[in-house]
């Protein structure tokens, strides 16, 4: 089994203030304060992903885990440690983050095709999927800020699930539109999963991530715990 | 179901494609640029799409701001306090070196604003984030054009006949100044997103760059002034040299190309080639440096936005 995510002894450190003025730096030498007040998101975490697993990312509210999406898609890079991928990896990070309201639901789609990084005829191929799938046909024409929030996440992961790469995370998505819409998705995902991808997903919703994933992290205040089922770890954060 | 093993293909196809592991996020700045061109135009189309919203005049704008500064300066410089008696078609002359300030300063100070403007997305996805500071050069480099039409129309009024040497000083002045703004927005884009000071900054050095560079005056009003190695430093600044050069293109054709003006200096400075060739080198040095600087700084830029 080849090896699509790598990910061996990395932590990410922030730095919770930051005090700019020259005011508030002068102030600070004078009384010879430390200004870096910081926070260890992530301690030495080590796994690897295999191609064609699910893993769930689980953890409670800042325990790290959208952190560590955001170092395997590379948006952030890690103070210690190594992060490796293979192939193309997009970041379902936040639906929605290469739109613009001004732009019509077509110019959004191929925008943020190209920012997941899909090109000019992949788009073209994928198009008329990528509509039908939203189901806002009627509307994709129209400028995007006149969308209801609910139209919105629609087309933006539907966009998102048709880029074609081979590493998909996904963080807190699947709470997209209504109940229908909901299970469209699921039922997408589970099809990425058919054909061999690889997923990362993060949520909030247990049983949701059990059903679809094998394979549990468990992250809390930025250590790995646990490395199991998904079902087993969920049982433990239940109690 | 034909659309599903469609993407199982392109997948095993991609598949094979994508050996080796690699680490996310590194790229390899504006090379990783030329790669992603469509996106690159993309993002062009709706920064203009953006700038225009809800605008009456839409792109007519870029034709109304130069035309409004240059009839201020016209009037006052050329007419107040006559310059238009010792500069030949001072009209020409002034748009000349007007249109690549513009160029310079629109060009220069979106690639500074670029990187925190697209905080939102810098912070989600990743990009290669060069594409931002080129993004906004193409769109100074949009609103340049047309600019340059106008000019020229002003030129063959005038009655201005080019060499095609002298259209080739176009050419390189429009090289080094896209080349020294793309280094300079690269460098300053980086360093705003550690310092908001930094864009109040690239405002101070655009308005003192039109005055340092012979847009209004000629440059021999400047060897008359200062001593001699300043004039050397004067000379060396690559506006210096891009103006001088769009002057040679646009504006000495129509002059008559006499030896000497009525203020009893030559219309082209010595060395003219010597020099752009100079602010060529010095353009890529700013760019090399620029892209350097930005690399080291990139890899926080998601933190700190």
């Amino acid at each position: 089994m080849t090896t699509y995510i790598d990910v061996s002894g990395i932590s990410k450190r922030f730095t919770l203030r930051h005090n700019r003025s020259l005011k508030e730096l002068t102030v600070a030498m004078v009384r010879k304060k430390d200004l870096s007040d910081t926070f260890l998101a992530l301690d030495d975490v080590s796994f690897e992903v295999k191609e064609g697993e699910s893993v769930a990312l689980l953890g409670f509210n800042g325990s790290g885990k959208s952190t560590l999406l955001k170092l395997i898609s590379g948006v952030l890079r890690p103070d210690t440690g190594s992060v490796r991928t293979r192939g193309r990896v997009a970041g379902l990070i936040e639906v929605g983050a290469g739109f613009h309201p001004d732009l019509t639901g077509r110019e959004n789609v191929y925008l943020n095709g190209a920012i997941l990084g899909m090109s000019e005829s992949q788009i073209d191929a994928a198009f008329d999927e990528i509509v039908a799938f939203s189901e806002i046909e009627r509307f994709i024409d129209t400028e995007v800020k006149f969308y209801s929030s609910g139209m919105f996440l629609r087309l933006a992961f539907s966009v998102a699930v048709h880029s074609d790469p081979e590493v998909f995370l996904v963080d807190e998505i699947l709470a997209v539109g209504d109940e229908p819409f909901q299970k469209k998705c699921l039922a997408r995902i589970k099809e990425l999963k058919a054909e061999g991808r690889t997923l990362v997903i993060v949520s909030h919703d247990l049983d949701m991530v059990a059903r679809l994933c094998e394979r549990g992290i468990l992250l809390e205040k930025g250590v790995m715990t646990m490395d199991d089922s998904a079902t087993k770890i969920v049982e433990s954060m239940r109690g | 179901m034909n659309g599903t093993r469609l993407r199982s293909t392109e997948l095993a196809r991609s598949k094979g494609e994508t050996g080796e592991l690699t680490v996310p996020g590194r790229s390899r700045g504006l090379l990783d640029v030329l790669e992603r061109r469509f996106l690159l135009r993309l993002i062009v189309r709706k920064e203009l799409r953006v700038r225009y919203r809800g605008s009456a005049l839409g792109m007519a704008w870029s034709y109304v701001k130069p035309a409004i500064q240059f009839v201020v300066y016209f009037v006052a410089l050329g007419v107040f306090l006559q310059l238009r008696d010792s500069i030949p078609d001072y009209a020409v002359y002034l748009f000349s070196g007007i249109v690549v300030m513009n160029f310079f300063g629109e060009g220069f100070s979106n690639a500074t604003r670029s990187i925190v403007w697209n905080a939102p997305l810098i912070n989600k996805i990743y990009l290669p984030r060069e594409l931002f500071p080129v993004a906004s050069l193409y769109v100074s480099a949009v609103h340049f054009f047309p600019q340059l039409v106008v000019l020229l129309v002003a030129a063959v009024i005038g009655g201005w006949q080019p060499r095609p040497t002298e259209l080739l000083a176009g050419l390189l002045g429009f090289v080094i100044v896209a080349v020294l703004a793309l280094g300079l927005g690269l460098l300053f884009g980086a360093a705003n997103v550690y310092f908001r000071d930094a864009e109040n900054f690239v405002d101070l050095i655009v308005m003192v760059a039109t005055w340092a560079s012979p847009v209004l005056y000629t440059w021999g009003r400047v060897q008359q002034a200062v001593p001699d190695w300043l004039f050397v430093v004067y000379q060396l600044n690559p506006l210096t040299s891009a103006v001088e050069l769009f002057h040679y293109a646009f504006w000495y054709g129509g002059t008559g190309r006499p030896e000497l003006m009525p203020d009893g200096y030559a219309p082209i400075p010595d060395h003219l080639w010597a020099f752009a060739g100079g602010a060529l080198g010095i353009s890529i040095l700013v760019l090399l440096i620029g892209q350097t600087v930005f690399r080291r700084l990139e890899g926080r830029f998601a933190q700190e936005l």
